[in-house]
C-alpha cells in the first residue's frame, strides 16, 4: 500500500494539516452555530422574517465555494490572512443547514406545551430555554451535523487561496499527477467527516427529549 | 341582566375581541363570583376559549377592560397575573422533557421555592388529584390520558392560585375516566372554593359542574343561568341545547349552592 506509506513518511505535515483542517471547521460551525442558532430562532418567533432569511442563506449555499473565495480574496482585512477567509466563507455555508433546522425545530414544539407554559406565567427567556431549546435540540444538532460534513469537504478547497488543510495535499497531488498525495488529503478528510458526523449524531442522541 | 356584584374576582366590561376582520367578542360584560364554577357553555366558535384567554391576558381585548379581583388586565404585571392563576387546557401541554414532578413543580421553582418544599408539595397535590406517589419520578408518555390530564390539574394547583381556568379540560378523555375525573373536581371544589372558570360545550358536563352556566353565542353572551333554571329556561337557544342533549339531565344538575 503506497499511500499508507506515503502518510506513514510523511506524518508528521499529514498530521498538522489535519488540525489546520480541524481548525478551520471547528471556528467556522462555531461562528455559524453561533449566528445562525440565534437566527433561526428568532425567524420561529417572527414567522414574518422567514422566507428573506432562509432565502438569503439558501442563495449563499448555491455560490460556488471557489469562486466564493475568489470574490472575498480582494476584502482588505480577511485577504491579508487566507485562513481568515476561509473561515468565514465555510461560516457562510454552514449557516443554512442551522439555521434551517433551528426554526424547523423550535416551530416543532408541540404549540399546547407552549401555550401551557405561558398560561402558567413563564417569562418568553424560561420559554426558550426550559422548554424549546430543550425540545429543539436534536432537530438543531441535526442541523450542525450537516453543517460539519459539508465543511470538513468544503474546507479542502480552501486550500487553492492557501489557507492550509488537508486540501494541500489533494492539490498538490492533482499538481503532481500523484493519487498518493491526492489520497494522503482525501483519506483523512473522510475519516473526519466520519468521525464529526459519528460525534454530533452521538450527542444528538444522548440530548434526545423523551 | 344580573345584579351587580359588590367585589367580583373576575369581570368582563364591554369587551370586544376582533382579529383582522372577525368578531370574535362583541359587547361582552360578565362577572365572575369568588369561590363559584362558573361555566361557558356554547359551540366552537361561539368566544369561548377566546374569553378564558382574556383572563390570564394570552389575548388582549380590542376594546372593554377585563378585571382581576378589581385590578385592569392592562395595568397588571402580566407574568404576576398569569402565575396568580391555574391554566389548564384540553391538550394538557405537559412538558415532555420533564418528569411529573418537575412539571408540577416549575411555577413554584420560579417562584423561588427551596426544593423540600416544592417535593412536599407535588407529594401533597398528587394524592389531591387521586396518583400514587410514585407518579412523580415519571414523564409524561408513560402516563395514561387521564392520568396525565389529572398531572395537568395538579400543575394548575401547584402555587395554590385563587383563579383557576379551564379549557375543556376533560374533552378529550373516554367517557369512564371523564365522569371520574367530573365527580373528583366536585369533591375538590367542595374543599378548595376556587374561583373557576370553566369552558365547555358539553351541556351535560355544564349542568353537573357549573354553580351558573353562561350560554354564548357567535361572540356574544346570551344568557347567565344556574343548572336547574337552565334546564326550564324559556330561552330559544338554552331550550335548544336541552333537547338536542336528551332526557336525564335533570339528575345531572349541580343544585350545590343555587
Amino acid at each position: 500500500m503506497n499511500v499508507f506509506r506515503f502518510m506513514l513518511q510523511n506524518r508528521g505535515q499529514v498530521l498538522e494539516l489535519t488540525f489546520e483542517h480541524l481548525r478551520l471547521v471547528g471556528f467556522s460551525t462555531l461562528f455559524a452555530m453561533l449566528i445562525g442558532i440565534p437566527l433561526g430562532i428568532a425567524i420561529a418567533h417572527r414567522p414574518k422574517f422567514n422566507r428573506p432569511v432562509l432565502a438569503t442563506a439558501n442563495i449563499i449555499q448555491t455560490i460556488p465555494s471557489l469562486a466564493l473565495f475568489g470574490f472575498l480574496l480582494p476584502v482588505p482585512w480577511l485577504g491579508e490572512r487566507s485562513d481568515r477567509l476561509a473561515i468565514l466563507a465555510l461560516t457562510l455555508y454552514a449557516l443554512l443547514p442551522i439555521i434551517r433546522n433551528t426554526y424547523t425545530g423550535i416551530r416543532g414544539v408541540d404549540p399546547a406545551v407552549v401555550e401551557a407554559g405561558r398560561g402558567m406565567g413563564l417569562t418568553e427567556s424560561q420559554l426558550l430555554f426550559q422548554v424549546e431549546l430543550p425540545l429543539a435540540v436534536s432537530v438543531i444538532l441535526s442541523g450542525v451535523r450537516v453543517a460539519v460534513v459539508i465543511s470538513v469537504g468544503l474546507a479542502t478547497i480552501a486550500a487553492a487561496i492557501g489557507a492550509g488543510g488537508l486540501g494541500e495535499f489533494i492539490f498538490r497531488g492533482l499538481a503532481m499527477v500523484d493519487d498518493r498525495v491526492i489520497l494522503a488529503g482525501a483519506i483523512p478528510a473522510a475519516i473526519l467527516a466520519l468521525v464529526a458526523d459519528f460525534g454530533v449524531g452521538w450527542l444528538e442522541r444522548r440530548l434526545q427529549p423523551r | 341582566m344580573e345584579p351587580a356584584l359588590s367585589n367580583p374576582a373576575i369581570e368582563f366590561r364591554d369587551v370586544a375581541y376582533r382579529v383582522a376582520e372577525t368578531q370574535v367578542l362583541c359587547g361582552f360584560n360578565l362577572q365572575v363570583q369568588s369561590g363559584e364554577t362558573l361555566v361557558l357553555l356554547g359551540r366552537s366558535g361561539s368566544g369561548k376559549t377566546t374569553s378564558l384567554k382574556l383572563v390570564n391576558r394570552l389575548l388582549s381585548p380590542t376594546s372593554g377592560d377585563v378585571r382581576v379581583k378589581g385590578v385592569s388586565n392592562r395595568e397588571a404585571d402580566v407574568i404576576r397575573l398569569r402565575r396568580s392563576m391555574g391554566y389548564v387546557i384540553q391538550d394538557v401541554g405537559l412538558f415532555p422533557h420533564f418528569t411529573v414532578e418537575r412539571n408540577i413543580g416549575l411555577v413554584p421553582k420560579t417562584e423561588g421555592w427551596s426544593d423540600d418544599r416544592i417535593r412536599a408539595r407535588v407529594q401533597e397535590l398528587l394524592q389531591t388529584v387521586g396518583l400514587a406517589a410514585d407518579t412523580a419520578s415519571r414523564y409524561p408518555h408513560q402516563l395514561s390520558g387521564g392520568q396525565r390530564q389529572r398531572v395537568g390539574v395538579a400543575r394548575a394547583l401547584a402555587a395554590d392560585p385563587e383563579i383557576l381556568l379551564m379549557d375543556e379540560p376533560f374533552g378529550a378523555l373516554d367517557p369512564l375516566t371523564r365522569d371520574e375525573l367530573q365527580r373528583e373536581f366536585l369533591l375538590l371544589q367542595q374543599r378548595l372554593h376556587k374561583t373557576v372558570v370553566f369552558v365547555t360545550h358539553d351541556l351535560r358536563e355544564a349542568l353537573r359542574l357549573g354553580t351558573r352556566i353562561a350560554l354564548m353565542e357567535a361572540g356574544r353572551l346570551v344568557t347567565v343561568l344556574s343548572p336547574v333554571e337552565f334546564l326550564r329556561s324559556t330561552q330559544a337557544l338554552a331550550a335548544a341545547y336541552v333537547r338536542a342533549f336528551g332526557g336525564g339531565l335533570e339528575s345531572a344538575a349541580n343544585r350545590g349552592t343555587s
